[in-house]
């Protein structure tokens, strides 16, 4: 409850600092859509050249590419660390936010939520359930809970790894860089996993899953077979790398000594 | 001594302070290395990704031997190892660095010093550059030359063309990200500019999809834009797309955009002189 108030605070703060910047808001929106709009041309573009990835057809690459839309979306409106190492190491801020009650995990996320994000979400949706009628998927009484579960775990999947990256920063002071870097890996998740060779795939699937925040949860939705079984694990998924996130996260902060300065 | 002279020594002064500008970079940037080694692994690991994925594409799209857009598998392949890793070579965060110099607005202070501000920035983006094509471009080659099927030209003259062309790349898409960091004095807040410049130029500049690949109507749009002089210009010479004379022609393209570039880039320099107001001081 305590919690839940917060989250509410943070989001009032965020409206009124969002509104003297008013154009920002936009300009991020779209910038997120373009970035989205680019691996959509991506899809487009092979499939201008091939009827199909290793027997999947465009419709469904696109109903994939939808569903990650979704934690995607969720994830860099909660999850947002990109200059955690710069804000709170090298300025100190670490500090002032350790000395409040709430985990500092939890302050950190808040502080840097990210509501245009959502927009990416809701774009996902729209995505799934134009490319998911076209496709005559039927829509069952567990398909609105399951996508709930799903999204939940892969957010969860994120957040466990990118909070693992980040926690890297208490033990070197140097910018470690790693996580722009990760930014172009995560797109793989999203393409049917079996064009790939073996080392990818186990990378894409047990080091850093980001295939199940893509391919394999929507695999359910799709129907497809072969990859049933290894969806029902996004949920395991998610506990255990969120779990070593969180881990990782608060062996760092025990570690943290402060700037120095 | 006449005033010429103190004119001709200040020069000379003002040259060694760019030179050691480029210097310190570099020192910096090797202060850092850890990083690029897990740049390298990264980069490697993107290049493998698209190159199952082309892989893929082609062997569905009938048979393997095929060309699309005019690059047949191995092309393609050699296309992606080395535009990923010319994209290791001449990416920086000048950008980053500008708007951060002006919001925080230390810029003033570096105004009033006797050098060109932006002069400054290239220098030291050159001396990140030359230690990306040193420590990450040439080893990244290297490994992904090991691990996929990349073809190297054979002609020489499509080497010399290729490396000239890298360092236009270098330049065009450091003018792009300066006039991005530039404009921060104009919007405040560039956040969103920034990141929309750079996926526009992963993808308009050829680095994701060769732009020959683009439905019609779009690749000509690309060719009256300056972002296929970074990626894709370059990439065609090195797979042999473009031969002979017409390394002369791309390589026109390109100065063509360094030079026009230059424009908006000191008319930037020039309008921000004269408007710098700083957040908050």
């Amino acid at each position: 409850m305590y919690y839940l108030g917060l989250i509410i605070e943070y989001l009032k703060n965020y409206m009124k600092t969002r509104l003297t910047y008013r154009a920002d808001f936009w300009v991020e929106v779209i910038s997120d859509l373009l970035f989205q709009a680019t691996n959509f041309i991506f899809i487009l573009v092979i499939f201008m050249h091939t009827n199909s990835l290793a027997g999947w057809s465009q419709s469904e690459v696109i109903f994939v590419y939808g569903f990650f839309m979704v934690p995607f979306g969720l994830f860099g409106c909660f999850v947002n660390m990109w200059n955690f190492s710069e804000r709170y190491i090298t300025k100190g801020e670490m500090d002032r936010v350790l000395t409040r009650p709430a985990h500092n995990l939890f302050q950190i996320f808040l502080e840097n939520i990210d509501p245009p994000s959502l927009f990416g979400s809701i774009i996902g949706l729209i995505i799934m359930a134009i490319s998911g009628t076209q496709l005559g998927l039927p829509f069952e009484w567990w398909t609105i809970p399951a996508l709930i579960i799903l999204s939940l775990s892969a957010v969860a999947i994120y957040a466990g790894i990118y909070t693992a990256l980040t926690s890297l920063s208490f033990y070197s002071d140097a910018p470690t860089g790693i996580i722009p870097l990760m930014y172009n890996i995560q797109n793989y998740g999203r393409y049917p996993v079996t064009i790939y060779n073996r080392a990818i795939q186990v990378l894409l699937t047990w080091i850093l899953p980001f295939a199940f925040v893509g391919v394999y949860p929507a695999a359910i939705f799709l129907q497809r077979e072969e990859m049933m079984k290894i969806a029902l694990l996004t949920p395991v998924m998610g506990a255990i790398f969120a779990g070593i996130g969180l881990v990782a996260w608060n062996y760092g902060v025990k570690r943290y000594k402060g700037a120095g300065s | 001594m006449s005033s010429l002279e103190t004119k001709k020594s200040g020069r000379k002064l003002l040259l060694g302070a760019y030179i050691d500008f480029i210097r310190i970079r570099f020192l910096t940037m090797l202060a850092y290395r850890v990083n690029y080694y897990t740049g390298i692994l990264i980069y490697s690991l993107n290049i493998g990704v698209n190159y199952f994925t082309w892989k893929a594409i082609y062997g569905e799209g009938g048979s393997a031997g095929a060309a699309l857009g005019g690059f047949t598998l191995t092309q393609m392949t050699s296309y992606l190892a080395v535009s990923w890793m010319a994209r290791a070579f001449y990416f920086n965060n000048l950008d980053r660095e500008i708007s951060t110099d002006i919001r925080d607005g230390s810029i003033a202070i570096q105004f009033i010093r006797p050098y060109n501000y932006v002069m400054v920035k290239m220098m030291q983006g050159l001396g990140e550059g030359m230690f990306r094509f040193m420590l990450f471009m040439i080893p990244g080659m290297t490994i992904a030359m090991l691990l996929f099927p990349v073809q190297l030209p054979t002609d020489p003259t499509a080497w010399t063309g290729f490396l000239v062309m890298l360092f236009f790349s270098f330049l065009i898409n450091t003018q792009i990200n300066v006039i991005t960091g530039l404009s921060a004095f104009f919007v405040e807040n560039n956040e969103g500019m920034m990141r929309m410049k750079r996926v526009i130029v992963d993808l308009f500049s050829g680095l994701i999809v060769p732009i020959s690949l683009f439905p019609g109507w779009l690749s000509s749009i690309l060719k009256l834009l300056p972002f296929q002089a970074i990626t894709y210009l370059p990439g065609s010479v090195f797979t042999g797309q473009v031969k002979g004379v017409g390394i002369w022609n791309v390589l026109g393209i390109q100065i063509f955009w360094f030079l026009a570039l230059l424009i908006p880039m000191v008319w930037l320099y020039h309008a921000a002189r004269q408007r710098l107001f700083v957040q908050g001081g």
